[in-house]
């Protein structure tokens, strides 16, 4: 999500694709062995994605640490537009839902979204997650780090960093959204 | 989204679903241990009612509170400034001289929230004026049927009662009508008005060749004091030709739905036990209506309103 996915499809200009389905597939791989190591295992995990693309990547990784831990972890989807601070400067967005199957309480709940940015999506979720328990402790995986924080925040799982300008704009495309899987970088023309 | 709710006129039928799809999600809401979001903060909501309610002017602060909106209740009663003989523009300048975002209003006469919308900065959502309109109960009840039947096109609705005096048949019908269903409109000719006729609904005076085709039957609120004014002979005769009992109830579909928006007089226009059977979802109305504000004010206040210079004055000229 955050300003990522600014502009329309329409005014995107690209200038390079930087990761393909292979790579994105690696790096999803090698982000779920993480979680796994870091947690000691399973016990308590729960996986949280911020709408809209980090949800299908959560499943991915679900399905990912089932395959090499025959465990499955529960995962959820979040909506974090009612908690962005910039309502009043944007507007209303399109709602989704907000799935989480199971209780966050004494529970790791692992975020997992597209791009880390500015960090206010993420700041945005924190208090999303609050609002339904009390976790033990909040982890972030994301698939793209582009940098240019605006908050202290940090992920724990980086699938790749990513250096670029603020003038840049950062797409991820998933599959169950967008037909492919792909990073793609371009700019934005207004 | 559009700044003022007065009409229904106002809303298309991508709108509505637009409302009723955020109110969807900000339903589940209601089932968490932390009911608030923070979404509105800082914003200030009023409730102006010169008229009384219960359950709208509730669920209206409810829905505000719920996205952390601060809520001034006026009621126009006799601790009020208008007891005082304060105008409704007066009372109305000096709510935006307090720098309110939304009024909530409710007047016995019709119009007066198109009136207010000129006078104000702020947002106005009808909450019900005279017998005009009253435009988040038809949205709640559109809300309640998608609970139900996934589609409102080709839906049979019977509205049954006081179409006159009705302020939720006229939104209703609208609303409906704007979905694409089929709307009848039955009660005595004396309480159907003339224009009826104009609204896309068809009209109709008797209840029991209406009621076995019906996927829903909307029963509005006798109004006690209209017998008064003789538009109908007795109580007694009104529950016998045009009142849901059981026995009638038993000749709807199976899966057919009543509805009431409440308050009921039980044992004129519904019979306790049709009020209370399975098929009755008046209470989901209720519940709904708190999900159909929130979703309203969420889409109406949270952000910066693009369209604020939407046409009042055109709006007020269809009232006519």
């Amino acid at each position: 999500m955050a300003r990522s996915r600014a502009g329309s499809e329409l005014d995107f200009a690209l200038k390079a694709r930087v990761m393909e389905a292979a790579d994105v597939r690696r790096a999803l791989t090698r982000i779920s062995h993480e979680i796994v190591e870091r947690n000691k295992g399973t016990d308590d995990l729960v996986l949280v994605g911020i709408r809209t693309r980090g949800a299908p990547l959560a499943d991915r990784v679900a399905n990912s640490i089932a395959s090499f831990e025959a465990v499955d972890v529960p995962s959820g989807a979040l909506d974090v537009s009612l908690y962005r601070d910039d309502v009043a400067l944007r507007g209303p967005r399109h709602l989704e839902s907000t799935i989480v199957p199971v209780d966050v309480d004494g529970r790791i709940v692992v975020l997992v979204d597209d791009v880390l940015y500015t960090g206010r999506t993420i700041r945005a979720a924190f208090d999303a997650i609050l609002d339904l328990g009390r976790p033990r402790a909040i982890r972030l995986a994301v698939l793209v780090d582009r940098g240019h924080r605006e908050l202290p925040i940090r992920a724990d799982h980086v699938g790749k960093n990513l250096p670029t300008s603020a003038h840049e704009v950062v797409q991820v495309h998933v599959t169950e959204i967008d037909g492919e899987d792909a990073v793609l970088i371009g700019e934005v023309h207004s | 989204m559009i700044k003022h709710l007065l009409s229904m006129d106002q809303l298309s039928a991508d709108q509505i679903t637009h409302v009723l799809d955020t109110a969807e999600q900000l339903r589940s809401v209601t089932d968490r241990p932390i009911k608030k979001l923070p979404t509105l903060r800082g914003r200030t909501v009023c409730n102006l009612f010169y008229e009384a309610s219960t359950r709208t002017r509730i669920s209206f602060e409810l829905a505000a509170k719920r996205l952390s909106a601060d809520v001034i209740n006026f009621s126009a009663d006799s601790k009020s400034s208008v007891a005082k003989g304060e105008s409704f523009k007066d009372t109305a300048w000096t709510l935006e001289a307090m720098g309110v975002d939304a009024i909530i209003v409710r007047h016995g006469s019709s119009g007066a929230p198109h009136q207010l919308a000129r006078w104000v900065k702020a947002s106005v959502l009808n909450a019900g004026d005279g017998s005009h309109e009253h435009p988040t109960q038809a949205l709640l009840d559109l809300f309640s049927i998608r609970q139900h039947f996934k589609d409102f096109e080709a839906l049979k609705v019977a509205i049954v009662g006081d179409i006159l005096h009705s302020r939720v048949a006229r939104s209703n019908v609208k609303g409906l009508v704007t979905m694409g269903a089929d709307v009848t409109l039955v009660g005595p000719p004396t309480l159907i008005p003339a224009q009826a006729t104009r609204w896309g609904a068809t009209i109709s005076h008797d209840l029991d060749s209406v009621i076995g085709d019906a996927d829903i039957c909307y029963l509005l609120r006798v109004q006690k004091e209209r017998q008064n004014e003789q538009l109908f002979p007795s109580l007694r005769e009104y529950a016998a030709l045009w009142g849901l009992d059981s026995r009638r109830q038993a000749r709807m579909k199976p899966d057919s739905l009543v509805m009431h928006p409440g308050p009921m007089n039980r044992g004129v226009e519904i019979s306790a036990d049709v009020s209370e059977s399975p098929r009755s979802i008046i209470l989901d109305q209720v519940a709904n209506g708190l999900a159909v504000r929130m979703s309203l004010l969420y889409l109406m206040l949270g952000g910066d309103r693009p369209d604020s210079t939407e046409t009042v004055r055109e709006l007020t000229e269809q009232l006519v």
